[in-house]
């Protein structure tokens, strides 16, 4: 399937989850919040999570700011 | 008669922090540099922002690390130009288990970076109704700032000058007014330069001020931080302990009597 992460197009395995494509995001330490579509999926949810063809995911983290 | 005026905590939404210097984490040459002027201020809330992860890089993510510990992080909605995209960075933040308190920004101009007011009430309304506690960066306008603490923002933070800018406070008449009808804390929030534009601030009677440039982009941060901490408290304490009234013309220091023939 394709899928927009961070508006990247990536063409990933069907059925991913969430937690399955963060591992294979392999990304650097530290927090990471999710959205897919626009909304939050909370991190107890990342498991259960199907993405499904189109998705537009949102992976964010915490930088320095004012 | 001349004890240490008795000056309270800063109260944010029932919790009480002993600093006045609220200071951001952006633009600093290195994280220990940041690390040890984010000690140096004696702050103890601490601005971030929320970006993508950099799917391209393995670095070390070690800014989050550097933060020092026990400090309140305060995430921003910087770069939000709608309300509806920081509305959504404050429940990512939510979710990075940060909040409830948030620096709400909704900017309206990419050149001067002011506040796009419409957007900015629009998205504190929404989000006081999920519970954040808000605090709007907003321009420096009494009557948005009513509209703002009239919305149940927790503190209203005009800015001195545009964000970076390091202008000092370009009105402190329209600061004073905000001051003067405002039942909840007021936080000058951008436009400090130089540590006597934070006595500025704080002599007109703010209840506190953010920065980030005027550190971060300092020769020496470290320094400067200190500078600024001390430069809130003088000012802190020049408010409180009530400045002379200006005068036109010269009045003598020394008795004008008994002088020699």
């Amino acid at each position: 399937m394709q899928i927009w992460v961070n508006g990247i197009e990536k063409s990933l395995p069907d059925a991913l989850t969430i937690r399955q494509l963060l591992n294979l995001l392999e990304l650097p330490p530290g927090p990471v919040a999710v959205e897919v579509n626009r909304d939050v999926v909370p991190r107890v949810r990342h498991d259960q999570h199907i993405l499904v063809e189109g998705d537009r995911i949102e992976v964010v983290t915490l930088v320095g700011g004012g | 008669m001349g004890m240490t005026p008795d000056d309270g905590p800063l109260v944010l939404a029932g919790r009480e922090y002993r600093s006045r210097l609220i200071v951001g984490t952006g633009k600093y040459p290195d994280f220990q540099t940041m690390h040890t002027a984010l000690v140096e201020s004696g702050a103890e809330i601490v601005t971030v922002a929320l970006r993508r992860v950099d799917l391209s890089s393995r670095g070390p993510g070690s800014f989050f690390a550097s933060l020092p510990a026990g400090m309140t992080i305060l995430p921003n909605t910087a770069g939000c130009y709608t309300a509806d995209d920081a509305i959504r960075t404050c429940r990512l933040a939510a979710e990075l288990g940060l909040g409830p308190m948030v620096k709400l920004e909704v900017i309206g101009d990419t050149k001067t970076l002011f506040p796009d007011v419409a957007g900015l009430l629009e998205a504190a309304k929404v989000l006081v109704k999920e519970g954040f506690i808000v605090l709007p960066y907003t321009n420096d306008d009494p009557v948005t700032a009513r509209r703002l603490e009239d919305a149940g923002c927790a503190a209203v933070m005009p800015l001195a000058a545009p964000i970076g800018s390091g202008l000092g406070i370009r009105n402190p008449h329209n600061i004073a007014l905000i001051l003067e009808q405002a039942n909840i804390p007021v936080l000058v929030d951008a436009g400090v330069g130089t540590a006597s534009d934070a006595a500025v601030v704080m002599e007109l009677g703010c209840d506190g001020v953010l920065m980030n440039t005027a550190i971060a982009g300092a020769k020496e941060p470290v320094v400067m931080a200190r500078a600024m901490r001390l430069a809130v408290e003088a000012g802190r304490l020049a408010f409180l302990a009530g400045r002379i009234p200006r005068k036109a013309y010269a009045n003598a220091s020394s008795p004008i009597r008994d002088l020699i023939e």
